[in-house]
C-alpha cells in the first residue's frame, strides 16, 4: 500500500472505530444509568419497611423483584406468602436457614470474582465464612443447624480450559467437615465405582439422624440417588435417576427432579419417591424445573422457576404431592425458598 | 540452520545479497511488518471480545439464565473437537483460493456475528448455537491468519514475528476477562452490556482486518503451485505429509501434545498440594498469560538465532520442569510461582514457534493447510492428554499422575529430538 492508497482506508477505519466505540460506550452508559435507576426504583414486589425479623413459620428466599433490594434475602410468613415481604440487607445467590442460623452463598464481584459461603445469625450478622470453589448452585442445612451442605459449579476460566463439574461438601458451622464428597466411596450394587468423572450434588439431610444424608451421584451418564454416611465416608446408591433429592419433614418421601429428556437437552419433571415402597410419582408440572425442591409441609412442594430468560427474575411455585394436583404461584419475584420451622 | 524452501517474499528479497551469509549470521535488520502488526491488533481485539464473554459465560448461564452448566460443558467439549478439525479444512480452502485473507475474514466475521447473536440468544440451544458458531469461526481463522503472518515476515525473523503476534494476542486474552468483570462489578446484572462491548471489539477487529491487512497471495500464479494442483483433490494432504520436514514435525508435536495436560490440571495439582483457595485460580491463569506475552518475543528471537526446533523442544523441557515442581513434596509460594513462569515460558517457546516451524517446512501452495494440520494435531492430542490425565489422576493421585506424565514426557522429548533431527539431516545444509 502506498501512502495515497492507504489514507482513505485509515480515515474509514478511524470513523468506523469511533462510531462503534461511541455506540458501545453510549449503550454501556445508558445501561449503567438504568441500573442505578433500578437500584433506586421502587421494587416490583410489595416490600415492607424495616429490616426483616427471622420468625418461626416463615419462608426465607432470595428476592428477585427488579428494583431496590434485588438479590437480598426476603421473608414472608407462611400465613400470608403472597403478602408484603420484609428484606434483610444481605444479598445472596442461594439461601437456607433455621431459627438459629442462615447459610448464604454469594458471589463477590470484582476484577477477580470469587464465591463465598457466609453463616449469618438471626440478626443477619455474619458469624463465619469460607470460600467455595465455584458458582453457587445448592445449599441445605440440617434441621438442628449442626451441618451445612453446599454444591457449586466449578468451571474453567476460559473456553480453552473447558469442562464443568460440581463440588459438593458438608461441614459443621464451627469448622471441620467432609471435604469434597467425591472422595467418599461410591457403591452401586455393592461394587465401588472408581471412574474419574464422578459428580455429586444436591445434599439433603435426614431429620433426626446426624450421620445420614441423601444426595445425587453421577458417573458415565448414569445418575443415582445415594444414601451417604459421614462416619463411614460412603455413598450407597439406592435408586436410579433421582436428581437434587429433598427429604420431607417426616422423613418418608424424597422429592426430586426427574430428567425425562436426554443428557444434553434435559427436561426435569417434579417427582417424589416413597422411601418405604420405592414407588416414584411424577407430578403434573409440565415446565422443566431445575431446582432443589423444598417441602412446605409433608404434603406440599415448593420450587423456583425462572421468568423470561435473561430477566434475572423468577417465581416460587407450589404443588401438592399428588399426581392430580396443579401447580400454583406461591411467592412472586423470588428464588431459593427455605421454610423456617 | 534450517533452509527455508519457501519463497515467502515474492522473490524480491531473496535477491537481496545480505539476506543470509554462508555462516548463517543474520545481517538484515529486523523490521516488523505492518501486516503482522495489524494482524496482531486484530487478534488482540478479537481476544478481548471472546475472552470477556467466556470469562462470564458460566455465571451468565447458571446465575442469570438458570440453565444447567454441565450439559453446556459437554457440548463445549464437542465444539472444541469440531473446531480443531475445521482448522485443516479452512487451511485447505485458504490454499485453494490462494488468498488467506478471505478465509480469515470469514472466520473473524462468523465469530463477530456470533457475538451479535448473544444479544438475542435466550434459551439453551440458542446459546449453544452461538457458542458453536464462535468456536467454528476461531477454527476457520487460525490457519489462514498464520499463513498471512508467514508470507509477511522476513524469513530469517519468522519466529520473532510470530512472537510479536502471540504477544499482542495474549494482551487481548489477559485484558478481556478484566474488562468483563469490571463491567459486572459496576452492574451486577450487566451481562448484555458485556455482550455489546464484546461485539464492539469484534467489529473493530473485523474492520481493521478488512481495511488494513492487504489481500496477499500465498503462492505465485502460474508457478509450481499450478502444476501441483492438477493432482487429485484428496491427494494433496497425503503428499503434504510426505514433505520431509512437516510429517516429522507433526509426529513430534503429536507425541509431545499427548503428554501436555491442560493448565487447569496443573493448577489443580498445585492447589491439591498447597491447599490454597480455588478462588485464586483466575490469578494463576493471568500469571501464566502474562509470562507468555512477556516471553513471546524474546523466545521468538532466540528461535530465529538458535534454532526453532531447539526452542520448541526446550519449551517442553520447561513444561517437564513445571510437572516435576508440581509433583515435588515441598511446596509453597515460590514453587507455585516458578511453575507458572515455566508454564508461560512453555507456551511462549512452543505456540508461535510451532507455527513458524510448520510454515517453514511447508511448500507455499500448501502453507495454510500445513499450519492448520499442525494446529489440529496439537489441539486433538492435548484434548486426549486431558482425558487421559483425568484417569491417571484418579488411579494414582495428583503427584503420582504428574510423575508418570513427566517421565513419559522426558522420554518423548528425547524421541522427538531424534525425530526432528532426522528431518534436519534430510534437508540440504544452508
Amino acid at each position: 500500500m502506498n501512502a495515497a492508497g492507504s489514507t482513505p482506508r485509515w480515515g474509514i477505519l478511524l470513523v468506523v472505530t469511533a462510531l462503534i466505540m461511541a455506540a458501545a460506550g453510549a449503550y454501556a452508559a445508558a445501561a449503567f444509568q438504568r441500573f442505578q435507576e433500578s437500584q433506586a426504583a421502587v421494587s416490583a414486589a410489595r416490600v415492607a419497611s424495616g429490616v426483616a425479623v427471622l420468625k418461626k413459620d416463615s419462608v426465607l428466599f432470595r428476592n428477585t423483584a427488579p428494583g431496590a433490594g434485588y438479590g437480598m434475602i426476603g421473608t414472608v410468613p407462611l400465613s400470608e406468602p403472597a403478602g408484603e415481604r420484609t428484606l434483610a440487607g444481605v444479598a445472596c445467590d442461594r439461601v437456607y436457614g433455621t431459627m438459629e442460623s442462615i447459610l448464604c452463598l454469594k458471589t463477590n464481584r470484582g476484577l477477580v470474582t470469587n464465591f463465598e459461603a457466609v453463616l449469618l445469625n438471626p440478626d443477619w450478622q455474619p458469624t463465619g465464612s469460607w470460600a467455595v470453589p465455584g458458582i453457587p448452585s445448592r445449599t441445605r442445612m440440617s434441621a438442628d443447624g449442626s451441618l451445612v451442605a453446599t454444591t457449586v459449579f466449578v468451571s474453567g476460566h476460559s473456553y480453552g480450559s473447558g469442562g464443568f463439574s460440581t463440588e459438593t461438601s458438608i461441614r459443621a458451622p464451627q469448622g471441620g467437615g467432609t471435604g469434597n464428597l467425591e472422595d467418599f466411596a461410591l457403591l452401586v450394587n455393592g461394587t465401588r465405582v472408581t471412574a474419574a468423572d464422578r459428580n455429586i450434588w444436591g445434599v439433603t439431610f435426614a431429620p433426626g439422624h446426624s450421620d445420614t444424608f441423601y444426595a445425587t451421584a453421577a458417573s458415565s451418564g448414569r445418575v443415582w440417588l445415594v444414601q451417604g454416611s459421614i462416619s463411614a465416608r460412603t455413598l450407597t446408591a439406592i435408586h436410579d435417576g433421582v436428581e437434587c433429592p429433598s427429604l420431607s419433614p417426616d422423613g418418608t418421601r424424597i422429592a426430586f427432579k426427574k430428567n425425562t429428556g436426554g443428557s444434553l437437552a434435559a427436561h426435569w419433571r417434579v417427582a417424589f419417591l416413597d422411601l418405604g415402597t420405592g414407588r416414584e410419582t411424577v407430578l403434573s408440572e409440565t415446565r422443566s424445573v431445575d431446582d432443589q425442591i423444598e417441602w412446605l409441609d409433608d404434603q406440599t412442594l415448593l420450587y423456583g422457576l425462572a421468568r423470561d430468560s435473561g430477566s434475572g427474575d423468577s417465581d416460587i411455585w407450589q404443588i401438592k404431592a399428588d399426581p392430580a394436583a396443579r401447580s400454583s404461584l406461591y411467592i412472586e419475584h423470588a428464588w431459593s425458598p427455605s421454610v423456617v420451622r | 540452520m534450517y533452509l527455508s524452501i519457501s519463497d515467502r517474499n515474492g522473490g524480491k528479497k531473496d535477491l537481496d545479497p545480505v539476506a543470509t551469509s554462508p555462516a548463517g549470521a543474520l545481517k538484515r535488520p529486523f523490521r516488523l511488518s505492518p501486516v503482522i502488526l495489524w494482524l496482531g491488533v486484530v487478534s488482540m481485539l478479537t481476544d478481548v471480545s471472546s475472552e470477556s464473554v467466556s470469562a462470564i459465560l458460566p455465571l451468565y448461564i447458571t446465575g442469570f439464565l438458570g440453565l444447567s452448566i454441565i450439559a453446556f460443558g459437554i457440548i463445549d467439549g464437542i465444539n472444541q473437537g469440531a473446531s480443531a478439525i475445521v482448522r485443516i479444512a479452512a487451511g485447505y480452502a485458504s490454499d485453494r483460493i490462494g488468498r488467506p485473507k478471505r478465509v480469515a475474514l470469514a472466520g473473524y466475521g462468523l465469530s463477530a456475528v456470533a457475538r451479535a447473536g448473544l444479544l438475542f440468544a435466550g434459551g439453551f440451544w440458542a446459546l449453544t448455537a452461538v457458542v458453536t458458531a464462535d468456536r467454528i469461526g476461531k477454527g476457520i481463522r487460525t490457519a489462514p491468519r498464520d499463513a498471512l503472518i508467514a508470507v509477511s515476515a522476513q524469513p530469517e525473523y519468522l519466529a520473532r514475528h510470530f512472537g510479536v503476534h502471540r504477544m499482542l494476542d495474549n494482551i487481548g486474552a489477559a485484558s478481556g476477562p478484566l474488562l468483563a468483570f469490571f463491567i459486572l462489578m459496576m452492574m451486577p446484572t450487566g451481562y448484555t452490556t458485556v455482550f455489546v462491548v464484546s461485539l464492539a471489539f469484534a467489529a473493530v477487529g473485523v474492520a481493521v482486518l478488512t481495511l488494513l491487512v492487504p489481500n496477499l497471495r500465498t503462492r505465485t500464479p502460474g508457478g509450481l503451485a499450478e502444476e501441483r494442483r492438477t493432482g487429485p483433490v484428496w491427494g494433496f494432504r497425503w503428499r503434504l505429509l510426505r514433505e520431509p520436514g512437516l510429517g516429522r514435525l507433526l509426529a513430534a508435536a503429536g507425541i509431545l501434545g499427548l503428554l501436555t495436560v491442560g493448565d487447569g490440571f496443573i493448577y489443580l495439582v498445585l492447589q491439591d498440594r498447597d491447599s490454597f483457595a480455588v478462588q485464586w485460580f483466575p490469578l494463576l491463569y493471568v500469571g501464566t498469560n502474562v509470562v507468555f506475552l512477556a516471553l513471546a518475543v524474546p523466545l521468538g528471537r532466540l528461535a530465529d538465532r538458535w534454532g526453532k526446533a531447539r526452542v520448541f523442544i526446550a519449551g517442553h523441557v520447561a513444561l517437564l520442569a513445571c510437572y516435576l515442581l508440581a509433583a515435588a513434596p515441598i511446596g509453597g509460594l515460590g514453587s507455585t510461582v516458578a511453575c507458572l513462569v515455566l508454564l508461560g515460558a512453555f507456551y511462549a517457546a512452543t505456540d508461535g514457534v510451532l507455527a513458524a516451524l510448520a510454515s517453514q517446512l511447508t511448500p507455499p501452495d500448501m502453507l495454510a493447510t500445513g499450519l492448520g494440520a499442525a494446529q489440529t494435531v496439537v489441539a486433538l492430542s492435548r484434548m486426549a492428554a486431558s482425558v487421559g490425565f483425568g484417569v491417571l489422576w484418579f488411579a494414582l493421585g495428583p503427584s503420582g499422575a504428574m510423575v508418570v506424565v513427566g517421565g513419559s514426557l522426558a522420554a518423548a522429548i528425547v524421541a522427538s529430538w531424534f525425530v526432528l533431527r532426522g528431518g534436519k539431516r534430510q534437508r540440504p545444509a544452508a
